[in-house]
């Protein structure tokens, strides 16, 4: 056997043990109890995390060759095969690493999280084969396999918000994420089938080779010539608008909060939303040949970065807050792919993983010391009471704000410079949004941390005597998100992006005119002097300032925060209600769908269908048969009548017809 | 020595007799019985006239055959009217419209 096969052969493995363990979980949990079900798919996760760990350190220290293979072909229609294969390269082997690290934590995690709860077994069934549909998707080499994952993705996250289903609230956040994600996969869908008939290929390798030949290509939409590049990029984004929570699609990653914490931390902010962001920085060959679509992405993650933060000042909900700063981050990422920074975006997702997946998780310990009490009105001084929960939070927080040398800095502030030097129409509107949520995500996030951890105690009497720091099980994968908070971003920036020979490699592909972290190398001389001189940026006053702003209306002159609520009350009010978006879906889509189904039933159904076709068809016969019946009159001798003209009739027509 | 002709149209009168009698009537089904016989000999008439000027006498053979069938039928129909009488107390045909639509 040699290298490449059994290369093949543990990237299979990586992902089939999931699979498995997912199967035992659900099938089997019950007659082989707790502790054995989570000993068994933990360590089929361990496991795999360590074969993907392998994997990386092949395709992305010891630079091997990408490999493309076909593990088995699902069908052949004509000259297209649809295959179940796999692209190991840089990039893929990357993301599997991120994805089954997170998840291997969040694992781990939840057996402490969830050790109350009847639906044990479950939750570790539908975690695994989440990770399973995610890893799908990673390593998928084409449109078809993508999309399997992309759904299974989508379906898992589904069944995991509606978690508890015995509760309205996340059954309807469950059906939000799957009808806002169903949008998406229409463009998706449509995507793919406009891939396919342009380049009769779902294959990337063959897709991208033939882009260069198609690019000045148009197609008639309402009569007016339009790249087919930019109608691809444009379906395709539509798609990763919903995955990665960009406005308008974002509205379904708040109510997603109803379910689990560590589905908040492993679906909603480290894995499952960077679907998006990793699927376009794959297609950047398809995407870097459309300089409007970069340009739309630019605009739409400018205002999902800065305006999204924006609402997470006024939640109360701790989770609530977290997950408007992952939409918020969604946002950055999404401005480094308009930017084609896609290696800072990808840089971003990776960081990002870490530090969002500790901070829902330490919130989740939060949670879990107060009974499940989620509103920060209701906490206060946990400091004390929760040390490691409180010094992994806070890193997690520095991480996000951007302060210097933790992870999240490096990271951001590269997405910050990159859109600086970006030339393309709304690169600028973008970089402003980018700079004034460098300045919300501190705000926010300290808010959350001070009203926590901080400030006089406003937690219920009969709580109290019971606060106590979470168990090991729980505390151990923060303290291990922790180290990769604090350090990621200082290894990885060098290597990443400004390395002759780059991690991620041929797997991104950027025009030369496009290439601003090109220009960002020239200035770059080493992590640690980028962290030194963080002092003479903007971006971290902008930080240091909403630390401030934070401390002074949450600690100093909490009094402050009300008079600023009354004096813009409108201002509130449309953070309150998230600039109407919610509303806006509920009256025009919801209550146009009912409306439209009201009158399809009451015209199509009640009128057309059993009106006139079921009934209607019943009724003529009834009326034809009242009528013929009337012939029958029982009478011998109006038979014989009938008989007799009969014969007549026909001898007639014998003799003269 | 009549024609041929005479004797068609004889039977043809029979027939139509038989006939209008089957449709006329409204009272007794004894009439209808009736009729029906004139009809059946109508038939006879005619299969006799023709075997005589045809020289062939399998028609008489088979007006043979007729009667006794005709003579068969008169019996279980008369049976049948005299059950059904026993049973509704009227052989008028008005009364008899149970398959009426």
């Amino acid at each position: 056997m040699n290298v490449d096969q059994s290369l093949i052969l543990i990237a299979l493995l990586m992902l089939l043990l999931p699979l498995v363990g997912a199967g035992i979980a659900g099938l089997l949990g019950h007659q082989l109890g707790r502790t054995t079900t989570h000993r068994i798919v933990n360590s089929l996760i361990g496991l795999s995390f360590f074969l993907s760990f392998y994997l990386f350190f092949i395709f992305v220290i010891k630079r091997h060759l990408a490999i493309d293979h076909t593990f088995y072909t699902w069908a052949t229609a004509g000259v297209v095969r649809f295959n179940v294969a796999f692209l190991l390269d840089p990039l893929s082997a990357t993301m599997a690493m991120i994805v089954l690290f997170i998840s291997f934590m969040v694992h781990i995690y939840t057996i402490g999280y969830m050790h109350d709860d009847p639906g044990y077994t479950r939750f570790f069934s539908y975690m695994s084969l989440f990770t399973f549909s995610m890893l799908i998707l990673v390593l998928a080499n084409n449109f078809l396999l993508l999309f399997f994952g992309w759904e299974g993705v989508g379906l898992v996250s589904y069944l995991l918000i509606g978690f508890w289903f015995k509760r309205d609230s996340a059954v309807l956040g469950g059906l939000k994420a799957f009808l806002v994600n169903r949008i998406g996969d229409i463009g998706f869908l449509l995507a793919i089938a406009a891939v396919f008939l342009y380049f009769n290929s779902l294959n990337y390798h063959d897709v991208f080779l033939q882009v260069p030949l198609i690019t000045t290509k148009t197609m008639s939409v309402f009569n007016h010539p339009v790249s087919v590049i930019t109608i691809i990029c444009l379906l395709l984004f539509i798609g990763a608008m919903a995955k990665s929570a960009q406005v308008p699609m974002h509205v379904w990653l708040p109510e997603s909060m109803e379910g689990p914490t560590p589905i908040s931390a492993l679906i909603h902010a480290a894995t499952m939303v960077t679907a998006g962001i990793y699927m376009v920085a794959r297609m950047s060959p398809l995407f870097e040949y459309s300089p409007f679509m970069l340009s739309t992405i630019l605009v739409i993650g400018g205002t999902t970065a800065f305006f999204m933060g924006l609402l997470a000042i006024v939640q109360n909900d701790i989770k609530r807050v977290i997950a408007y700063s992952t939409i918020s981050q969604l946002g950055y990422m999404a401005v480094a792919l308009g930017a084609s920074a896609y290696d800072a975006a990808i840089f971003h997702l990776i960081t990002h993983a870490f530090f969002k997946a500790l901070l829902f998780l330490a919130a989740g310990s939060v949670i879990i010391a107060l009974h499940h009490e989620q509103d920060m009105r209701k906490m206060g001084g946990l400091a004390a009471y929760l040390p490691v929960t409180y010094i992994t939070f806070v890193i997690g927080t520095l991480a996000l704000c951007a302060l210097p040398p933790f992870s999240g800095f490096y990271s951001k502030d590269i997405i910050i410079e990159a859109v600086q030097l970006s030339s393309l129409p709304g690169a600028y509107y973008a970089y402003l949004c980018v700079l004034a949520a460098a300045f919300v995500t501190p705000l926010y996030m300290f808010r959350t941390l001070f009203l926590t951890f901080h400030t006089k105690s406003r937690i219920e009497d009969s709580l109290k005597g019971h606060i106590h720091e979470s168990p090991w099980v729980v505390l151990i994968p923060l303290i291990l998100l922790a180290i990769p908070s604090v350090i990621a971003g200082q290894m990885l920036i060098g290597p990443m992006l400004f390395s002759q020979t780059k991690l991620l490699g041929d797997a991104i592909f950027v025009l030369p005119q496009h290439n601003v972290l090109e220009t960002l190398a020239t200035k770059y001389h080493g992590a640690n002097t980028m962290a030194l001189e963080a002092g003479t940026t903007g971006v971290f006053w902008l930080a240091m300032a909403g630390i401030i702003t934070a401390w002074l209306f949450n600690v100093r002159f909490p009094h402050w925060s009300d008079i600023l609520k009354k004096r813009f009350y409108w201002l509130y009010v449309i953070l309150q209600n998230k600039y109407g978006f919610d509303q806006f879906n509920q009256k025009v889509f919801v209550k146009g769908t009912l409306e439209t189904s009201h009158l399809f039933y009451d015209v199509g159904d009640v009128i057309v269908i059993d009106g006139i076709a079921v009934n209607g068809s019943g009724r003529v016969i009834r009326w034809f048969a009242q009528t013929m019946r009337r012939m029958q009159t029982g009478y011998l001798y109006h038979y014989a009548l009938v008989m007799l003209l009969g014969i007549l009739f026909f001898l007639f027509w014998f003799m003269w017809g | 020595m009549p024609s041929l002709t005479e004797y068609l149209t004889l039977a043809a009168l029979l027939f139509g007799l038989g006939l209008a009698g089957i449709i006329l009537n409204r009272k007794s089904i004894i009439v209808l019985l009736m009729s029906i016989e004139l009809i059946l000999l109508s038939v006879n008439t005619n299969f006799v006239a023709f075997s005589h000027f045809l020289g062939n006498s399998v028609g008489q053979v088979f007006v043979f055959f007729v009667l006794t069938v005709a003579a068969a039928e008169a019996a279980i129909g008369l049976a049948i009217l005299v059950v059904l009488y026993r049973k509704r107390h009227t052989i008028e045909v008005e009364n008899l419209d149970a398959l009426k639509g």
